[in-house]
């Protein structure tokens, strides 16, 4: 107890005695609250509600990669004209669907909202699925011009662009996710000609195939070789400018 | 002691709850991005990418070279080798081969018989590029289709720009020739492969830079046929 008066003479105590675990235990409390907090935050943050990732959203038609890539394999660029050469990848016009499907499908309802915007010139309203923010600069094309193939930003571990039967986005397209691959391309870049392989991944069969023919062991050493040969000046990769100007 | 008052307290739980989700407007500014809706401006359905004007004329690069644009010469002919701005070489004929694969190949099929994988889905047979009248059809006939359409077949002057169309046309003369070859046209070592064929190769895994063969194999595996 505490005096007061410097004669001995102790005041009632203000609290009981429990109070003192008590402020020990809500001291850990807080901590243990905090923790809590900022792991339901992060856990939010990268949660598909967030980031939706994996998630399909309703459209217009239920359009299927699957059908159209990895059942009748049509190339991605019949439909992405742009990819190689716009800063926008391109969605295709109704045009585009109808140069197979005005004999194929459509007769059918669920292909209706197509043959209405082809006879009526009105375009079709797919729900956008990988949107930058306004504040980033991005340019589709440097990327597929220096190596980064389809399924690296368009595929995951479980939902590969070429077999989505509903379209979904595949990555988080958050910051880190950019600084990851600008920070070290080498752990991704790919011979120029197999971008459009949905098959070659770091590791992979048809990437060992790149790596014997390039006459390296692994993907560091055909990353080093790629990152040099296609001139990707790394260094600059992460200045502010180079993504948000 | 009294720090933070209730406001404050409710206002800084509502920005917590709300930092997540939140998009400001840094995020969806006051300006199109290509294919954005227009509804706000031009009326509900439209595109803020709009159609040109009827009669408009470009400010420059007009298409006037009836030759490189229209494939055909000054006397409304169907041009019967490429034009002067286009230079037949190896190089081209890769072009042609890479970009056949991508928007023909689906219908013509990789031989051009016209047995493509959209054709086994039920679309209409194109003639097969063997056939008499297609041999005998000058290269300029091809731009010409792949410019304007045939039949059924759309057109791709939207899609193919007009340097890859010639391509593609002049890599459907070597589909022609790799079908009607005669054997006088062999290298020795060529013809003494063709009466010599090497035992087919068994393969584990897919080969490198085969995308089509991929997406068959895939398929077989997955028997949906």
């Amino acid at each position: 107890m505490i005096s007061l008066n410097g004669k001995g003479n102790s005041v009632a105590p203000v609290f009981p005695p429990g109070v003192n675990s008590l402020v020990r235990w809500s001291i850990a409390g807080g901590v243990v609250l905090v923790l809590t907090v900022v792991g339901l935050a992060s856990a939010l943050y990268w949660s598909p509600l967030v980031t939706d990732v994996n998630v399909a959203k309703e459209q217009p038609v239920p359009f299927s990669h699957h059908r159209h890539v990895s059942a009748n394999g049509i190339d991605c660029r019949y439909c992405h004209t742009t990819v190689e050469t716009s800063s926008f990848a391109g969605i295709p016009p109704t045009e585009t669907c109808m140069t197979c499907h005005s004999v194929i499908l459509n007769d059918q309802e669920m292909f209706k909202p197509v043959v209405d915007s082809w006879e009526s010139g009105k375009p079709m309203e797919w729900t956008r699925l990988n949107d930058m923010p306004d504040f980033v600069y991005f340019n589709h094309s440097i990327h597929i011009d220096k190596g980064i193939g389809c399924n690296h930003c368009h595929s995951n571990e479980t939902a590969k662009i070429e077999d989505m039967r509903l379209t979904v986005k595949a990555q988080t397209f958050h910051m880190s996710w950019c600084l990851d691959c600008h920070k070290d391309p080498s752990q991704y870049i790919r011979p120029k000609d197999e971008v459009f392989n949905m098959d070659w991944e770091p590791g992979s069969v048809d990437a060992k195939n790149s790596y014997e023919a390039f006459g390296v062991a692994n993907q560091e050493e055909l990353g080093a070789k790629l990152v040099k040969d296609y001139n990707v000046e790394v260094e600059q990769l992460t200045n502010c400018s180079i993504c948000h100007r | 002691m009294k720090w933070m008052s209730m406001k404050n307290w409710v206002l800084c739980g509502l920005v917590l709850a709300t930092m997540t989700g939140c998009h400001p407007d840094l995020w969806n500014q006051d300006r199109y991005e290509p294919l954005e809706s227009g509804a706000s401006v031009f009326g509900e359905g439209e595109s803020s990418a709009r159609m040109l004007v009827e009669g408009t004329v470009p400010y420059q690069g007009a298409k006037l070279d009836d030759a490189y644009y229209r494939g055909r010469n000054t006397n409304g002919e169907l041009l019967t080798a490429l034009p002067e701005q286009m230079t037949l070489s190896r190089e081209l004929l890769k072009r042609g081969q890479e970009r056949y694969g991508i928007y023909c190949s689906p219908c013509h099929g990789d031989q051009g018989a016209g047995d493509g994988m959209i054709v086994q889905r039920g679309f209409v047979p194109p003639t097969n590029f063997s056939a008499p009248r297609l041999l005998e059809s000058p290269v300029g006939y091809y731009f010409e289709v792949m410019t304007n359409g045939f039949g059924r077949m759309y057109s791709y002057a939207s899609r193919i720009p007009v340097e890859d169309r010639w391509a593609i046309a002049a890599y459907v003369r070597v589909l022609q020739l790799s079908q009607n070859a005669t054997p006088d046209l062999l290298t020795d070592e060529l013809l003494n492969k063709a009466k010599n064929p090497p035992a087919p190769k068994v393969e584990a895994g897919h080969g490198a830079g085969h995308e089509a063969d991929n997406h068959e194999n895939k398929e077989e595996a997955k028997g949906e046929h």
